[in-house]
């Protein structure tokens, strides 16, 4: 997956973009990043199922508006979605309330049920809305972003350099691990995996803190005193402002109606 | 290990974004210039470590190596580990934004207690006793990490408990493995290069480089 950080990225930041960028991502990224800020912290604080399915709602409707390609965001969706099913079926068995339904002798009760569902489609409204806002966006063009929301510049520089480095060294690893299988090295379960696999990342990291050494003196040699230049040109234009005054609307909208319009089931 | 948005309760969100400040402010405050090359460099690594899969059974799973981060990094784990976890947040969709501050709070923490119970240990043992307090850093940060996330769970409501139970017992084989694979990663680390484990020492060589150091640098086999 590291060929999302891959150094041959064309850097949107740079060129204006090469290809012509989507509805969703032709905003200012700044905008962008806050609203997909905001929009989590909403789905959140939502209570009822119904809104909760609005919201997931808007974010495939914004997804459409973007260039994300569909059968890849509902992998990245699929597999967001394998780490809490285990959770979610254990919950209606787990949850006190009246019971609906038994399987094997256990109990699921209503209330354990709704939390289930409630839960995944926040998770799911989250995670799609926030892919499809900052859809575009490269790590690089985040770094910027989050610089001019003033986050910590030591962050923003340590982002930058772990971004920049995580393409080279997954190479780096690919070419020890071809090392290994050319000697006839294969993963079981076995010490033995585990001890090979162990003396491969300490190389990984022996050579990633001298590749480190070298960096530092190739910066001090070019005069690095602790900052770098931000090279963007990000323009906060009116119909950016629109976005974020509508985005805002819309957030709000969810809030109120979920706090004091109740569903009648 | 990462919960998702929406399935905490809003204290433990808040009390989580709270802790994963406080811990990168010192984190930060720790981070003097000179070494934001070097930490973004190991931060990656570790990132890496994240896409190395390790049969377990019948199934896999990805290394953390947070116990390794910890005696690495120490403190500097912090920040390191939460730029690894919001680049994975949100460019692959694991986890959220809202949970960011407790994910990584859940990791980076045990790491931090790990690094600091068996840095002195690791850097004063010989190259084997040093792999045996490498391979127990490993396994006590994962023990911490799914304690820690059970508990983040068990306290957003009642009937998450058993879920948290199975989450901890579910993890006892991926705490061995993470040991083992630490223990090695130590041993060849005080074989190869023992400076990267002691902290101390390796900041004066960055003040000071003898020109001794560049020499064996120089006839070092260039990797890149």
């Amino acid at each position: 997956m590291s060929h999302l950080f891959g150094h041959d990225q064309p850097l949107s930041v740079q060129g204006g973009g090469q290809r012509p960028s989507s509805f969703v991502g032709s905003f200012d990224p700044r905008v962008r990043v806050v609203a997909a800020g905001l929009f989590s912290v909403m789905v959140v604080s939502l209570h009822q199922i119904e809104f909760a399915l609005a919201a997931f709602f808007a974010a495939v409707a914004t997804m459409f508006m973007t260039d994300l390609p569909l059968r890849l965001t509902l992998k990245r969706m699929a597999a967001m979605d394998g780490f809490i099913i285990v959770m979610l079926v254990m919950l209606p068995f787990t949850t006190p309330g009246t019971a609906m339904f038994t399987v094997l002798g256990a109990e699921a009760s209503k209330e354990g049920l709704q939390h289930a569902v409630l839960i995944g489609i926040r998770a799911n409204a989250v995670v799609l809305m926030m892919l499809s806002l900052l859809a575009g966006l490269t790590p690089v063009g985040l770094g910027h972003t989050l610089y001019r929301l003033r986050c910590p510049a030591a962050l923003v520089h340590l982002m930058m350099f772990t971004v920049r480095y995580i393409s080279v060294l997954h190479d780096e690893y690919h070419r020890l691990r071809m090392a290994m299988k050319l000697r006839g090295f294969k993963a079981r379960n076995s010490i033995h995996t585990y001890r090979s696999l162990g003396y491969l990342f300490g190389m990984l990291l022996v050579r990633s803190l001298e590749r480190a050494e070298r960096v530092l003196e190739a910066m001090k040699c070019r005069g690095f005193s602790g900052h770098f230049p931000m090279i963007d040109h990000l323009v906060f234009r009116q119909r950016d402002a629109l976005f974020g005054v509508g985005f805002l609307m819309l957030v709000s909208v969810f809030v109120i109606l979920d706090r004091f319009y109740v569903v009648a089931y | 290990m990462h919960i998702v948005d929406g399935a905490l309760a809003p204290e433990v969100l808040i009390g989580g974004g709270v802790l994963a400040v406080a811990g990168l402010g010192l984190g930060l405050r720790k981070l003097p210039i000179d070494k934001i090359p070097a930490t973004g460099v190991l931060s990656a690594t570790f990132f890496v470590a994240s896409l190395i899969h390790v049969p377990v059974g019948p199934s896999s799973v990805h290394l953390i190596m947070s116990g390794l981060a910890g005696l690495v990094l120490g403190w500097t784990a912090f920040p390191a580990l939460f730029v690894g976890l919001l680049l994975q947040a949100i460019f692959f969709g694991f986890g959220g934004l809202t949970v960011l501050g407790v994910n990584t709070v859940n990791i980076a923490f045990p790491a931090v207690i790990a690094g600091f119970m068996f840095r002195g240990l690791v850097s004063r043992s010989n190259p084997t006793f040093a792999a045996i307090w490498g391979g127990c850093a490993g396994a006590l940060s994962i023990a911490l990490t799914t304690l820690f996330v059970a508990i983040s769970l068990g306290l957003s409501g009642e009937g998450f408990v058993p879920a948290a139970k199975l989450v901890f017992f579910a993890h006892i084989p991926i705490m061995a493995v993470e040991g083992l694979v630490s223990a090695a990663a130590v041993y060849l680390i005080m074989k190869v290069k023992p400076a990267l484990l002691m902290a101390d020492a390796r900041i004066s060589r960055y003040d000071a480089q003898s020109p001794a150091i560049l020499a064996e640098q120089v006839n070092e086999a260039n990797n890149g």
